[in-house]
């Protein structure tokens, strides 16, 4: 099954998603950044709203019954659970620079145990 | 006015007023004003009103309800007796006791000329306030058995207690304040300081009057044992008042040690009654048993019952008991074998039995008054429990403790065969003239007085033996009046001079009069002072019908004329020892000047009572017929102590009687003791010793014709029998005391060392197994503990490498453990089906 001859379907929204996934993840294990971790965690969250959007729609799965608002509703769930995380985390990040004087999550390993 | 319904409802009052005050007092005593002050007021205001409502009981229930049953008694009588219709009624009328002539001949016992009374038989009160517990055939209840008797001992007992309780507000005024007591020396030299026990004191002695109103009003001998009880547990308390004392806490032991054993007997009396007769209660009781109206005989009216004609026979149950073997072997218990049985036809073994069983039940129950009316040998304790403050020997020694022990002979009197009585006569006899003589010498005052007690309380066992039951329980009431009102003064004479020696003391008439006249009334009282056939003092009169019921004891049986010999030796001792001890403390140079001159009169609420009391010992052995010239007996009708306690003489003891197993003792009615043949010797006999014995003492102890050193020199070797009290207490100890000692150290020394060596070794085992166990626990348990504690801290320790504290770090690890996840659950589900 070749994948670009293929009618655009669940799949290819899978791998957007999947590739979007990877990206948030290396995104968030390399970057030194506390910004940046932020901006992968966004990814690997989008990458998962892909993911349910492509599930619960009506038009690339048919078999779904109902009006297909499911993962619709999901993502707009996870979207807002970002944001709010988002604030939260950048208030963290605030406040760590403000005692630290960088946003480098390498210096904050106070939680060593 | 039902008598029957407000007469135990009267009598309950007055019993359960000094229940309530000691009951108040035990829970508030201490707050009672300062130092507890008020309990006395309440103690002394409940026996108070128990008082009034007891003489209002006397005078205006019990009066009224026994006169009801004189008229229609005696028509009922004449009807019976038509072959006298008229001359029943008058012989009545002038009291003659020449009605000997017209017997029942169903009375008449083996040709004596019975004297069968004619007095209305007045139907006592009897029944059960509340059951306590019923128990197949046995009904343990709180009940009431009321006669003039009760009625009269109520009034007395309050009347008596109340005086003693006024005494004892002055008496024990020492308690209000901390106490310095100069009998104990502690270990460090010094006295005893301790606070003052007002309230105790007057707490003990509300529980005292409770528990001698308990037996006197008792519907059932089981209850008089409770209270019994209560009243020995009431005396150990106040003979051990002063705790401290080492005398004190020994005399209470004693006294409360010696009682029990009276109570054993007692108790075997009990169990020959109840195993046989199936029942406790003295009256008929009738009661609703499954709606119908049940009566259930008592034990008087089954001893005595109505077919007898109050005859005492053995009643069906003993004789169902003694044949016991017969009925197992297959006898049926009808009527005609019981009545064979009984012995009123051959063989007489099983009747034999009966008798027996009859017999042991009446000594058992005189064995429990032996013992409270410190008769002979059990006579010890009284003289040791002198050591409780005076107002309690005044209490123990007259109305309470001493006279249950009478009180229930009295009682019991219908019960006891004539071999039980003669017991008791004998008992009574032995015991009136060891404490006469042991009281000649004594030299402590309360002494004198505690043997004279135990003297004349033999006299009354004497008296109730010989048949005399009137005279006996005369005499319990007029020796309670001038006992009581002779230990208050000799209080009084304590509390004025700090000893009890009389041999300290002398002169003292000028210092206390109230006290030394009123102490004079006392002696002449218990002396039995009078004029022969006219007017006496109370004692006069009992003492008399003593003498006289003894008198013609004698007279029918010859053999034991000792008895009256004996009575009139102990009345010129009485007389004697009496004076001695008057003229010691009163009369005379004060031999001792240092307390002479510290002596002073009581407070008048000590001397008050001793007035009115003195008034009484003078004047209760009187009745309106004393006065006849004055016509009193026409304004009151025949009235006085004699008279209520003719009412309440149990039906059929008047009747003559003689032993079954002593077949020549015969027993004389009380009323032959009033014929001229006997009452003139005996009044004389009376007064003669009276008067012997005073003129001994004024010529030995005032006069000073008789040295009393000289005496003593003379008759060295009774002299000393007499102030070792006739060796009884060496005796005791010889013969009890040291063998229970000797046996208690035997068995503590079985005790300390096999009992306790084998249970040092089961400690020492314990105690090895215990190590061992310790072993055990602390290498291994813990040990176990202790790995897997180190295990997970190491497995902790080991992990914590892993939390570095790195963001970056932790995602990996996520990512990784995500990964491996995944290929490991691909791998499972590959590897799979």
């Amino acid at each position: 099954m070749n994948l670009l001859t293929q009618p655009v379907g669940v799949s290819h929204y899978l791998i957007v998603g999947a590739i979007m996934f990877v990206a948030g993840v290396v995104c968030m294990a390399t970057k030194r950044n506390a910004l940046g971790v932020l901006m992968g965690i966004e990814l690997v969250l989008n990458g998962a709203n892909v993911n349910f959007v492509a599930f619960g729609s009506v038009y690339l799965r048919p078999e779904v019954t109902g009006i297909g608002l499911d993962g619709q509703l999901v993502a707009l769930f996870v979207i807002v659970l970002a944001a709010a995380e988002a604030a939260v985390a950048l208030a963290i990040t605030l406040n760590f620079y403000n005692n630290h004087s960088t946003v480098d999550v390498d210096q904050a390993d106070e939680l060593k145990g | 006015m039902d008598a029957a319904v407000v007469l135990p409802k009267l009598l309950a009052l007055a019993w359960l007023l000094p229940l309530a005050s000691f009951t108040l007092i035990v829970f508030f005593g201490p707050r009672m004003g300062h130092a507890g002050v008020r309990a006395g007021q309440v103690a002394t205001g409940a026996i108070l009103i128990g008082c009034l409502i007891s003489l209002y009981a006397l005078f205006f229930v019990w009066l009224p309800y026994s006169h009801a049953f004189e008229t229609p008694a005696e028509e009922a009588h004449a009807a019976a007796a038509p072959d006298h219709p008229a001359a029943t009624g008058d012989e009545h009328a002038d009291a003659s006791h020449g009605d000997a002539d017209h017997a029942d001949a169903a009375h008449g016992a083996e040709g004596h000329a019975a004297a069968s009374h004619h007095a209305p038989i007045i139907k006592p009160i009897a029944g059960d306030w509340y059951a306590l517990g019923e128990f197949g055939s046995l009904r343990i209840t709180i009940g009431y058995y009321i006669d003039s008797l009760t009625v009269l001992m109520f009034s007395m007992v309050t009347f008596i207690a109340t005086c003693i309780h006024f005494y004892a507000n002055g008496y024990m005024h020492d308690e209000l304040h901390d106490v310095v007591d100069h009998e104990v020396k502690l270990a460090n030299g010094h006295h005893l300081h301790r606070p003052g026990r007002f309230h105790r004191f007057f707490q003990y002695l509300s529980l005292f009057c409770f528990s001698m109103l308990g037996i006197v009003i008792a519907g059932n001998i089981a209850m008089i044992f409770v209270f019994w009880e209560l009243v020995g547990i009431c005396s150990y308390f106040l003979i051990g008042f002063y705790i401290e004392r080492k005398s004190a806490s020994n005399a209470a032991n004693k006294a409360f040690i010696v009682n029990r054993i009276g109570d054993f007997g007692m108790i075997i009396g009990l169990m020959a009654l109840f195993g046989s007769l199936g029942t406790f209660a003295f009256g008929d009781l009738t009661r609703e048993v499954d709606g119908k109206e049940v009566t259930e005989p008592g034990l008087f009216s089954l001893v005595r019952s109505e077919a007898n004609h109050h005859h005492l026979v053995v009643p069906d149950g003993m004789v169902k008991a003694a044949a016991a073997d017969e009925i197992a072997a297959g006898a049926e218990p009808t009527a005609e074998k019981i009545a064979e049985w009984r012995g009123e036809t051959e063989p007489k073994q099983v009747g034999r039995y009966a008798y027996w069983l009859l017999v042991v039940a009446g000594l058992g129950i005189f064995c429990g008054c032996v013992g409270k009316s410190a008769q002979f040998p059990l006579h010890v304790w009284l003289p040791d429990a002198m050591e409780g403050p005076t107002p309690v020997s005044a209490l123990v020694h007259s109305a309470t403790m001493v006279a249950a022990g009478v009180y229930l002979v009295g009682r019991f009197f219908p019960v006891f065969v004539p071999e039980v009585l003669l017991v008791i006569a004998i008992t009574g006899c032995i015991t009136l003239f060891l404490a006469a003589t042991i009281a000649i010498t004594a030299t402590d005052i309360k002494r004198v007085l505690a043997y004279s007690t135990v003297s004349q309380l033999g006299y009354m066992m004497l008296a109730l033996g010989v048949g005399g039951w009137v005279a006996g329980m005369f005499h319990l009431i007029t020796h309670a009046f001038f006992k009581s009102l002779l230990f208050m003064c000799s209080g009084s004479v304590i509390h004025a001079c700090h000893t009890n020696d009389m041999m300290k003391m002398g002169g003292l008439r000028k210092k206390m009069p109230w006290t030394a006249y009123t102490m004079l009334a006392g002696c002449l009282a218990i002396m039995g002072a009078g004029v022969p056939f006219s007017i006496g003092l109370s004692g006069h009169y009992s003492k008399d019908a003593i003498l006289a019921q003894a008198y013609s004891f004698k007279d029918s049986n010859p053999s034991f004329g000792f008895l009256f010999y004996v009575a009139a030796l102990g009345a010129v001792i009485t007389a004697f020892y009496m004076f001695r001890l008057w003229f010691l403390t009163f009369a005379g140079e004060p031999r001792d000047h240092h307390i002479y001159d510290h002596a002073h009169e009581s407070p008048k609420i000590m001397y008050y009572p001793l007035v009115v009391l003195a008034v009484f010992a003078v004047g209760v052995g009187w009745s309106t017929t004393d006065f006849s010239w004055f016509g009193l007996h026409h304004l009151f009708g025949e009235f006085g102590v004699r008279e209520l306690l003719d009412q309440a003489q149990p039906v059929g003891t008047l009747e003559p009687t003689h032993g079954v197993l002593l077949e020549n003792l015969k027993y004389p009615s009380e009323h032959d003791s009033h014929l001229d043949k006997y009452h003139i010797t005996a009044e004389l006999v009376a007064f003669g010793t009276a008067i012997s014995g005073f003129l001994l003492a004024l010529a030995m102890y005032d006069y000073r014709i008789l040295s009393a050193a000289e005496v003593r020199a003379h008759f060295g070797p009774i002299y000393q029998l007499l102030i070792h009290k006739w060796y009884f207490d060496e005796i005791y100890n010889a013969l009890f005391v040291q063998p229970t000692l000797f046996l208690g150290r035997r068995v503590a020394q079985f005790d300390k060392q096999v009992i306790d060596g084998l249970i040092d070794r089961l400690a020492w085992m314990t105690r090895g197994v215990a190590h061992l166990d310790d072993l055990i626990d602390r290498y291994f348990i813990d040990g176990l503990v202790n790995l897997t504690a180190s295990c997970t801290y190491g497995v902790g320790i080991w992990f914590r490498g892993a939390e570095t504290g790195k963001l970056r770090q932790y995602v990996m690890f996520i990512v990784v453990a995500t990964v491996s996840l995944f290929f490991l659950v691909s791998l499972i589900l590959a590897g799979g089906p």
